[in-house]
């Protein structure tokens, strides 16, 4: 049987038989359409990637006012765009594992403070310069300087000195920190010549395709790089170009009209309906983001453990996965680390106990409603989920108020402000990362105000143990601290849901970001 | 004859420039009536007392709020419209391709919507009270009626999805060809022309019937003119100066009232450059798009008074 598929997908990837008709066999076979669907694009995947062609992605995130320097990447046009003209010193493979890119070797010493990278030989950047040790310095040197904005800012103030000498950059840390590598796989970090210090938006990098258009929020178009260093593996159409789509329904239309091989960001509600559609092929998978209300553990009523445990109680995990996220997603447990995190250990699921909640809102002493504020941008469906989240609590004589506040502003006067509101996080590539992010005492997105000197110290512990068993039994400890004692309910984790056209081969499944990790202009191609 | 008309348009215009200097004026106020300045929009979340400081210092936010104003005037009127905040783009340079794009798609949409609708105006006059007039009436209100962006989803549908005639989405970028410029922007210009039609339609119908009810159409019709030559020959001249009101300020809502029209098609014009920099905060942005939607709207005004005063003899000589 097995045999008999082989030989079909062999087929299809050759283009002699359709992807209908092998997934008709296969179901004849007793194969399930996901695991047929597999073995399709592993097939299409060994068969070769086919080279030529216009590969086009229209995608939610773009805006006129972008730019192309990468410390100023926030949303997802300018991420994804970046992937197909920016090469990184290191980056995450779909595996999670570390995949050296323009740093060839990374080594540290015994107690991860200082951390050395070999610069790989021959690596060009698109003006024909060769990539050197010094522009890598340059790189991190300006991401590390508040004056460039960068998004990496917050992991880069964690770097003393950067030295370049020969091939190697070395990197000097404050506190030792083993996760390093993967902090340098931040997407803000593309190496730029001389760091980008003389123009950050010239848009010079060196990946596989040359910036050639750049309209910022219309779109921007990439013309393959002769000279890529690995020009097997990535870079496989002549031309990739990123249309800005921001409304959802032109952005589906767009892909069903053929205007555009690839989407990200299909609604949850949608998608069985565009499931149905002939030739399109929906690409969802999990990762870390995640829809939270948040509590500040130290604003009453909520700094009072009792209060913030009813309130984890009160909430119907299952019902908002299925009603909200369509099943699109996987249940939440008030930490915010899923498997798609190395060192990840499961902990017992939280279920919805309206009486134990009862027990503890009475042990609280708490009385009269409670206000939560939540708004459209505050995550797809926010709204919807409060009212959930209010009638669950309500069975267990919590009354909550919801109040829905504009989406202009959110960010700016509601979250990280109010003591409870909805928001979303999308998760980041390490657990030291994460925990750093928005849950030592220091850090500016601490949106539970969870301060804890303990705690703390178990991510500064955490973060120095190069013993993987020894750190992975910290993390669990950490995670069971925030799950039981923090201001977080984590009902749900999201899934990305992306969506391609008919012959879009090479997709990849990749956990940390949507569209293949940002490489799905990159690294798919058009069957011909 | 020709001086009463030089000094009547002479004083529209002047009339018209004070009044872009008053909303010049509205537009300043209003950006500064936001809570916040734009050193703090800028620095957002990472703002320290020091780098605000500085920040203002730089920009010039201490000054007093009148010169500030003559500042950005006298750069306007030179042509510099400042740098975009958010970006670092020159404004000038980037809002031209844009206004240049929804000129482009008012164009052709006029050119579409604006005989059309004058058309189906006369024919509904000729054949009025009649079964051709209410389906003209009924078919074009009933488009006005619908929000632009259901239209806009509905030619989606059929033309983009179900068929494939028409590209989904209007992307349109320089050094693209006439023709495939021209079939990209078809579906949002059917929309906006479907949106404008009925007004324009019933205004001509109005019009016209009212100067039919005057004793020389019906001397025209007594000495045999056909029906269509009365209209096209002595009620249409008489009634032209209303017409042309509504066709400009038609116009100009083709050209200021396109956002939504714009965001659904992804049509890259001023509209959607308004949206981005609003959520921004972008102050010199909006302000100077402000600034361009209120000359447009205005000129067109100022071109529509002057029209129906040199159709109109009566306004031509005032007494």
């Amino acid at each position: 049987m097995t045999n008999e598929l082989d030989y079909l997908s062999r087929r299809v990837a050759a283009g002699k038989l359709s992807r209908r008709d092998f997934l008709g066999r296969a179901a004849a076979l007793g194969i399930s359409a996901p695991f047929a669907n597999s073995l399709l694009s592993s097939a299409a995947r060994a068969a070769g990637p086919v080279k030529g062609g216009i590969l086009k992605a229209g995608l939610v995130g773009g805006e006129s006012t972008n730019s192309l320097d990468p410390a100023l990447m926030m949303t997802q046009v300018p991420f994804a765009f970046g992937k197909c003209w920016g090469e990184m010193i290191v980056e995450l493979s779909p595996e999670g594992k570390l995949e050296n890119r323009i740093a060839e070797e990374i080594g540290s010493s015994d107690d991860a403070k200082v951390w050395t990278l070999k610069i790989r030989d021959g690596v060009e950047f698109h003006n024909g310069k060769t990539v050197t040790a010094e522009d890598v310095a340059a790189t991190l040197e300006r991401h590390s300087d508040e004056k460039s904005k960068s998004g990496a800012l917050g992991y880069m103030k964690g770097i003393d000195t950067i030295k370049a000498s020969g091939k190697e950059v070395v990197l000097t840390l404050k506190e030792p920190n083993a996760d390093l590598p993967y902090l340098l796989s931040d997407y803000h970090l593309i190496v730029q010549p001389n760091g980008g210090k003389d123009k950050p938006d010239a848009g010079i990098g060196a990946g596989p395709y040359k910036v050639k258009v750049n309209e910022p929020g219309v779109r921007h178009v990439g013309e393959r790089f002769a000279n890529y260093w690995q020009g097997d593996k990535m870079g496989h159409a002549d031309q990739v170009e990123v249309v800005v789509i921001n409304d959802a329904t032109a952005r589906t239309a767009a892909l069903q009209g053929g205007q555009v091989n690839m989407i990200n960001r299909v609604e949850p509600k949608i998608v069985d309906l565009i499931k149905r559609v002939k030739g399109v092929t929906i690409r969802n998978h999990s990762g870390p983001g995640h829809y939270v209300f948040i509590m500040h553990c130290n604003t009453a009523p909520f700094d009072n453990n009792d209060l913030r445990m009813a309130l984890k109680l009160a909430i119907n995990r299952e019902e908002m996965l299925n009603k909200v996220l369509r099943g699109y997603g996987s249940l939440g447990n008030d930490f915010p680390i899923n498997a798609s995190y190395p060192l990840f250990t499961e902990i017992e699921q939280r279920k919805y106990d309206p009486d134990k909640a009862k027990f503890h809102y009475k042990k609280s002493g708490h009385d009269g409603s409670i206000l939560l504020r939540t708004s459209d941008v505050a995550f797809p469906g926010a709204v919807d989920a409060a009212q959930l989240y209010q009638q669950s609590a309500a069975k267990a004589g919590i009354k909550l108020e919801i109040k829905r506040e504009p989406g202009d502003g959110y960010w700016n006067e509601v979250w990280n402000k109010q003591p409870f509101c909805a928001s979303y996080w999308g998760g980041r590539s390490t657990q030291d990362q994460m925990y750093s992010t928005a849950y030592l005492s220091s850090a500016d997105w601490n949106d539970t105000r969870f301060k804890r000197p303990d705690f703390d110290k178990m991510v500064l512990a955490a973060r120095a143990e190069l013993d993987e068993a020894k750190r992975k039994a910290m993390y669990h400890d950490m995670a069971v601290m925030v799950r039981d004692e923090g201001g977080l309910i984590l009902p749900m984790f999201n899934q990305f849901i992306d969506a391609t056209g008919p012959k879009v081969a090479g997709w990849v499944e990749d956990p940390h970001q949507e569209l293949c990790n940002g490489y799905a202009l990159a690294k798919c191609w058009l069957e011909a | 004859m020709s001086s009463p008309i030089v000094k009547l348009v002479a004083q529209r215009i002047a009339l018209g420039i004070l009044l872009l200097l008053a909303v010049s004026v509205l537009i300043f106020a209003g950006t500064q009536i936001l809570p916040g300045d734009v050193a703090q929009a800028i620095l957002g979340q990472s703002a320290t007392p020091e780098s605000l400081a500085n920040l203002r210092e730089q920009l010039g936010l201490n000054q007093p709020a009148y010169i500030r104003y003559f500042h950005w005037l006298g750069g306007v009127l030179t042509g510099d419209l400042g740098t975009a905040m958010s970006s670092g783009q020159d404004i000038a340079t980037s809002i031209k391709e844009r206004l240049w794009n929804t000129l482009f798609l008012a164009f052709w949409a006029a050119i579409v919507a604006i005989p059309l609708a004058i058309t189906l105006g006369l024919i509904a006059v000729r054949y009025r009270n009649g079964w051709v007039d209410k389906l003209i009436s009924g078919v074009a209100l009933a488009s006005t009626s619908f929000p632009e962006f259901f239209i806009g989803y509905l030619l989606v549908f059929y033309f983009a999805v179900e068929n494939q005639w028409f590209p989904a989405i209007s992307t349109v970028y320089e050094g693209m060809p006439l023709g495939e410029r021209l079939q990209a922007i078809a579906l949002p210009a059917a929309a906006l022309t479907l949106v404008v039609l009925a007004h324009m339609m019933r205004m001509t119908r109005a019009a016209i019937l009212n100067v039919m009810q005057s004793a020389y159409v019906e001397t025209a019709e007594l000495k045999g003119l056909s029906a269509f030559a009365v209209i096209r020959k002595h009620a249409f001249p008489n009634a032209i100066a209303p017409i042309i009101n509504v066709v400009m300020l038609n116009l100009a809502y083709l050209v200021v009232g396109v956002v939504v029209v714009e965001v659904i098609f992804v049509y890259p014009g001023m509209g959607q450059y308004l949206v981005d920099h609003v959520t921004k905060r972008d102050v010199p942005v909006v302000q100077a798009v402000g600034l361009i939607f209120a000359a447009v709207y205005i000129s067109l005004n100022i071109i529509a008074d002057i029209a129906a005063i040199v159709a109109n003899p009566r306004l031509r000589h005032p007494k």
